[in-house]
């Protein structure tokens, strides 16, 4: 108990940590933004709950395919190299590369959910694939590990999770989106696809996930965009 | 108007006590302030309703707020700015609700239906010019009552609306609330508009009454 009251306090701590590792890069960064920056950081944590689903959506819901919005970082539209395979890695007990098809043989999931986007829009799909936590059950995640990372071939695009946002049940490495297999536009062959974070934090054109100890900040999250980044 | 009993609660009283004035103010830099990142972060997607699902009945899809309007310079910038005083403004929120319900400062700010809704009809018909004398009014006159009261409802809609598109997988009740995540970011929004003509009136008439201006700063006499 008392190890678990401390590895909590520790969690938060290096999670309000990288919070003001990322206001110290913001234009209006200030001693009073950076400190109200911890705080909601630590209200972002507090108000995620690990056993709390979001609400699945009728067919109906789903937004027309092209008005769903989709954007890389990379001047052109990012296509996976030959031989294409992802890495799962760091405080594992397995370290494992899966190919496409080891991941399509596992449990699959659908789910239509809700997308909120940083920037406020809302979009609906249905995303198809296995769940992150039964990846880390596959390859052993140590349990110190608090912490998930993700990194793509778009440009080294990444973003680091919390644990348990990244073994929620609704958070899937997914290859495929309104029944269709993903296409390069949404982060063929597979991205991160979650029910509790915003777009940003969903990392596509996935190449590696690692479990690790310590948060690793993220592509957006490092300009001034909030680590946490539940909704 | 007031009973005898009521009269001497305000004895000693001023008309505007320090509390008052000091959320009074308080609210003028964080409404600023929060209307300025709330427009800067709704100009990153300026529109109301889902992608491929906008709103029909509004008129400005697409079309982002003045820059002079808006405050933190981009989106993250103005979102830390928004959810920093975010805390404030709901602070300042309470302290004024607690102060007001403990020493029974709502008797005489506060609309109640049954006491004031007469006067109410009656100062607008006054207003109108359709009567030539303004109806008794002891501390407050029966419209003053309704928009106060208005206005702090209207607050609690843009907390709880603001909280719903926040968190709406977490906060998911507050989310049906307001009917939908998009829903809820259309009435915050809207809640803006009504804000900022609620301080346009509110403006208007206290530069035709500046005692109350005086009265804001000062706290007036003790009654």
């Amino acid at each position: 108990m008392a190890s678990e009251m401390t590895r909590r306090r520790l969690l938060v701590a290096v999670a309000a940590g990288s919070a003001l590792a990322a206001c110290e890069r913001m234009a209006v960064g200030s001693g009073f933004l950076e400190s109200l920056g911890r705080w909601n950081a630590r209200v972002d944590r507090f108000l995620f709950g690990p056993a709390r689903l979001a609400g699945e959506l009728p067919p109906a819901a789903t937004t027309p395919g092209n008005a769903f919005p989709s954007y890389f970082i990379s001047d052109d539209m990012p296509f996976p190299p030959a031989g294409w395979t992802l890495k799962v890695g760091g405080l594992v007990a397995r370290p494992t590369t899966f190919s496409l098809d080891q991941l399509q043989q596992m449990t699959r999931i659908d789910m239509r959910v809700r997308h909120h986007c940083v920037e406020g829009w809302s979009a609906v799909a249905s995303w198809h694939g296995v769940r992150l936590r039964e990846i880390a059950e596959a390859v052993g995640a140590d349990p110190h590990a608090g912490y998930v990372e993700f990194r793509s071939f778009d440009s080294g695009y990444w973003s680091s999770w919390d644990r348990e946002s990244a073994l929620h049940k609704q958070t899937l490495l997914a290859y495929g989106m309104d029944g269709e297999n993903l296409m390069p536009d949404h982060g063929a062959p597979v991205r991160v696809y979650s029910a509790v974070k915003l777009g940003y934090k969903m990392v596509k054109y996935l190449t590696e996930v690692n479990f690790l100890a310590e948060p690793s900040g993220g592509y957006w999250e490092d300009q001034g965009y909030e680590w946490f980044g539940g909704v | 108007m007031e009973a005898a009993d009521a009269d001497s609660q305000w004895k000693g009283r001023r008309a505007q006590p320090f509390l008052i004035r000091l959320a009074h103010w308080l609210n003028v830099p964080l409404l600023l302030i929060m209307a300025g990142s709330g427009l800067q972060i709704f100009s990153a997607y300026p529109a109301l309703g889902a992608r491929g699902a906008l709103y029909g009945w509004y008129p400005w899809q697409g079309k982002a707020p003045p820059t002079w309007l808006r405050f933190g310079g981009w989106l993250a910038g103005a979102r830390h700015w928004h959810f920093a005083l975010g805390w404030f403004l709901i602070g300042n929120g309470i302290i004024y609700l607690i102060y007001m319900g403990a020493r029974g400062e709502w008797r005489r700010r506060m609309f109640l239906p049954g006491r004031d809704s007469r006067n109410a009809v009656l100062m607008m018909a006054y207003y109108l010019r359709l009567r030539r004398a303004a109806p008794p009014i002891d501390f407050y006159n029966g419209l003053q009552r309704l928009a106060y009261s208005s206005v702090i409802f209207l607050a609690l809609v843009e907390v709880l609306s603001g909280l719903a598109i926040y968190k709406p997988v977490q906060l998911w009740w507050l989310e049906v609330l307001f009917g939908g995540y998009d829903s809820a970011r259309a009435i915050h929004l809207i809640g803006l508009g009504l804000l900022g003509l609620f301080t346009l009136v509110h403006l208007v008439l206290v530069a035709l009454h500046p005692r109350a201006i005086i009265e804001m700063i000062t706290g007036g006499k003790r009654g």
